[in-house]
């Protein structure tokens, strides 16, 4: 029940990579993702900045290998899990019990948009394999397909927090000797529906979004997926890569304050970070790193400053938000963060938090606005909130 | 193929219900008759939300928010739990109506002059969200929506967060709505009879096609036992795409294997037949092999088809077990004399999403 | 500010409240009919639709929104000097 759950590989495709290595040297080079609107079509296309994948639709199919028909959220999906499992270089797969957990949002909303153009004004309009994948977990399954899992498949949409509740379930499942593999992360693509949804709101920037500065505007949006491979200490034990890093702590709390706001004090957050420590058996001071969940929006920078703040005074580790890179990825910034928290431990660095200005006055830290090299990592946090109070965090350590 | 075993090491306790469905199932009153439709659409026989959530809330939920929220609320009630440990749903389709209106505002103002609201209450784990709101419940919620594995998979989570001691008890549930548009589409895929067909007759010719329906269905999952408990819940499996009935009967015979049962233990097997002639072979063939001369019953007349329908199921096994036999409605299956402590339930969603769970006696 | 009363309660679903149910006065946000954020952008949209008022700055919602009679206020300026 307590065996340790190993990282076996990892992979990402985002606005700043179309897998590991390019996003690695993006984030050291301090090359971030947002741009005008490319791939999408909708009319805030000259106004909201967004982080897309730099592939279109054909392109993206080729490195999926699926048809192009597919969802977008689908060949997300794939190219990413498909180099987290490359990387993990596990053997005799068929011969493990193994698992995909995928998280999103978005699920086929992508190519239901287009579909409902035409049902609107006539219902018996519209191409039907449209909208055949529009379920969240049919993403999921046309992936799970394409890799050859079947032992166990299942999806979770918690909003922004999915991915990062789809890893600790996949760690749980290994630990309760269910299965001894398992991908698990999230992917979403970009959407007229999720832009304008999030439009509504008011929390969008028009320009590119300020993570932690004093006079933030708002997030752009960004897509892409990023999964990680966990394994049982039995497995990893056979692995020629020996792991070295496992997922050492995680928890699942609810702010109950707002469907979408988070609380000013960040409850939420707070009982997910300090949750997560207890469970790793850590202490704030332990944490050499934090992966802010930092979008950019007045609300939840100032909730999660305020909950890092009340559980890390006065030793406050070094952390940054990355969604200053890639913009926030919704259902797959759990995942794609994660995979950039493992990236901060294997190589010893602290991404910058780009685009900082002037720090928050409520707050008595400022994330690094420099790359760190060379830094002592053992432990790095990384947070997920999302609507509906939905918060997560994770702790990944090296042994 | 993997059995789920940690049941094995710990006993889980059904403690409480709710459930909104095409029945009269909502209120703990048993089940005295069989509600009768025509047609394709099984609609759910709604309570009046204002005697469970504040108007001033219930304004901004949704059809399929309120009857989640119902369902929760008068499980919990029935539990004599304020604040769960846990809040763990599952749906297929989530939130349908709200996505529909945000979507259609949207191709209809081209994208502009839209509001929040129907986005906001779109999202899959707004049900779930908006009971942890209410109850003010800062603890664990999660929410899946993995088409015909939604229920297990929630179920299966709130199992894992029993065992590992990180709850004492876990309130899961299922839920999803027919919405016009969802089954003006889902019609249009071929799934449903035509006609005038009585749910009490999808049984009786071999066509195809279902009936559509829904539900929100609630249980209160707990590690100890407590004097008004309905069932334990033993065994719960989950798998994909088998092929072929022949490996279907061999995860069935694992299963039981795995509980160290057979078949001649079980006193009542629920099946998920849902009239559709190719999708009903299985069930069919079963009953000629595995479950020959096992008293069966099916379920999906009262509520319809529908990715999460296993959840009624359970509700109904519950409630039998319970009460020792079948709600009056459904007639004596078995030989009245003989108390039904023991069902195993046999589901499968469109041949792909198959699941197995067993109920006994507390 | 009876209609105003009336494309509030339609705009916010305010099932089973009237018009006259809404003092003029009465605080909408908080307090009074217990509004929240949402709503406050469910009010812009409307002010948009209605009145082709664009209250670009949310921040100002409070402000605005304090009461229907400072709704009814903003409108009237604004309307004028659109015109």
């Amino acid at each position: 029940m307590n065996e340790q759950v190993f990282i076996a590989g990892k992979g990402i495709v985002s606005a700043i990579g179309n897998n590991v290595a390019e996003c690695l040297d993006a984030l050291q080079n301090e090359r971030a993702g947002m741009g005008t609107m490319h791939y999408l079509d909708s009319v805030h296309r000259q106004r909201l900045p967004v982080a897309e994948v730099k592939l279109n639709n054909d392109d993206l199919a080729k490195l999926a290998g699926l048809p192009n028909i597919k969802s977008r959220t689908a060949l997300l999906s794939l190219v990413a899990a498909k180099e987290a499992l490359a990387d993990a270089g596990i053997e005799d797969l068929k011969d493990l019990r193994t698992g995909f957990i995928s998280a999103t949002s978005v699920g086929g909303m992508d190519k239901t948009e287009n579909f409902f153009t035409e049902f609107l004004s006539d219902n018996s309009k519209g191409k039907l394999r449209d909208v055949v994948n529009h379920e969240c977990g049919s993403v999921t399954e046309l992936v799970a397909d394409a890799l050859g899992i079947k032992d166990y498949i299942t999806t979770i949409n918690t909003a922004c927090s999915s991915s990062a509740n789809a890893i600790f379930l996949g760690a749980r499942l290994i630990r309760n000797n269910i299965i001894d593999v398992v991908v698990a992360g999230g992917a979403d693509s970009m959407t007229r529906f999720t832009l304008n949804g999030f439009n509504t709101l008011m929390i969008v920037d028009e320009q590119f979004c300020q993570p932690f500065d004093e006079n933030r505007r708002g997030l752009n949006l960004g897509e892409g997926a990023g999964y990680i491979v966990l394994v049982s200490e039995r497995v990893a034990a056979t692995l020629k890569n020996k792991p070295s890093m496992v997922l050492s702590g995680y928890c699942n709390a609810n702010d109950a304050y707002h469907q979408t706001a988070s609380s000013p004090d960040g409850i939420g957050s707070y009982l997910a970070m300090s949750g997560a420590l207890k469970k790793a058996g850590l202490k704030p001071e332990d944490i050499d790193y934090i992966n802010l969940h930092g979008t950019g929006t007045q609300n939840n920078d100032i909730a999660e400053g305020t909950a890092i703040k009340r559980l890390f005074e006065p030793h406050y580790p070094k952390m940054s938000s990355t969604k200053a890179f890639t913009g926030h990825t919704l259902g797959a910034c759990g995942g794609i963060e994660a995979a950039f928290s493992i990236l901060a431990l294997q190589h010893g660095i602290i991404f910058p938090n780009l685009r900082l200005q002037t720090p928050m006055v409520d707050l008595p830290f400022v994330p690094e606005r420099e790359l760190v090299r060379n830094a002592e990592l053992k432990h790095v946090l990384s947070n997920s909130f999302g609507f509906g109070g939905n918060c997560s965090s994770l702790i990944f350590s090296k042994l | 193929m993997f059995i789920v075993d940690l049941l094995k090491t710990i006993i889980m306790y059904i403690r409480a219900t709710g459930n909104i469905s095409p029945q009269r199932t909502f209120g703990h009153q048993p089940l005295v008759e069989v509600v009768a439709y025509t047609g394709n659409r099984l609609a759910c026989i709604e309570p009046d939300y204002k005697d469970f959530i504040d108007p001033k809330q219930i304004r901004r939920m949704s059809r399929i928010i309120r009857m989640g929220v119902a369902a929760a609320i008068e499980c919990l009630q029935e539990a004599g739990v304020k604040v769960p440990d846990a809040i763990v749903t599952g749906t297929a389709y989530g939130c349908l109506e709200d996505t529909n209106t945000f979507l259609s505002k949207m191709v209809e103002f081209k994208e502009e002059l839209l509001t929040p609201t129907a986005f906001i209450q779109s999202t899959h784990n707004t049900i779930g969200a908006q009971i942890g709101l209410l109850l003010q419940c800062n603890n664990y919620n999660n929410a899946f929506v993995h088409r015909g594995f939604s229920f297990e998979s929630a179920l299966l989570d709130g199992m894992m967060l029993l065992k590992e001691n990180d709850a004492t008890n876990v309130l899961v549930g299922a839920i999803d709505e027919i919405t016009n548009t969802s089954h003006t589409i889902l019609n249009r895929l071929g799934l449903y009879k035509q006609g005038s067909v009585s749910n009490l007759d999808i049984y009786k010719t071999k066509t195809k096609g279902t009936i559509a329906g829904e539900g929100a269905a609630f249980f209160l999952l707990a590690a100890e036992p407590s004097a008004t408990d309905y069932a334990k819940l033993d065994g719960l499996h989950t798998f994909y795409k088998p092929e072929g009935s022949a490996a279907i009967e061999k995860q069935i015979s694992s299963f039981l294997e795995g509980q160290n049962l057979s078949i001649s233990d079980i006193d009542l097997v629920i099946t998920g037949k849902n009239g559709d002639a190719s999708s009903d072979e299985i069930y069919d063939e079963l009953s000629r092999t595995v479950f020959s001369n096992k008293e069966t019953i099916n379920y999906k007349y009262l509520c319809g088809e529908y990715p999460t329908a296993a959840s009624f199921a359970m509700w109904l096994a519950a409630a039998t077990i319970k009460a020792g036999k079948l709600p009056p409605a459904l007639g004596p299956a078995v030989s009245p004399d003989k108390k039904i402590n023991r069902i195993l339930i046999y589901n499968h969603h469109q041949g792909i999403h198959h699941s197995l769970s067993l109920l006994s006696a507390c | 500010m009876s209609d105003l009363k009336s494309q509030i309660i339609a705009q916010l679903n305010l099932q089973d409240t009237k018009p006259e149910d809404i003092g003029d006065d009465q605080p909408l946000f908080v307090d009074g009919l217990g509004l929240d954020s949402i709503d406050a952008l469910e009010l812009i949209v409307l002010l948009q639709q209605q009145y082709k008022i664009k209250l670009s700055n949310a921040e100002d919602g409070p402000k605005v929104f304090k009461t229907v009679r400072t709704m009814a206020e903003y409108i009237k300026a604004h309307q004028a000097q659109n015109a």
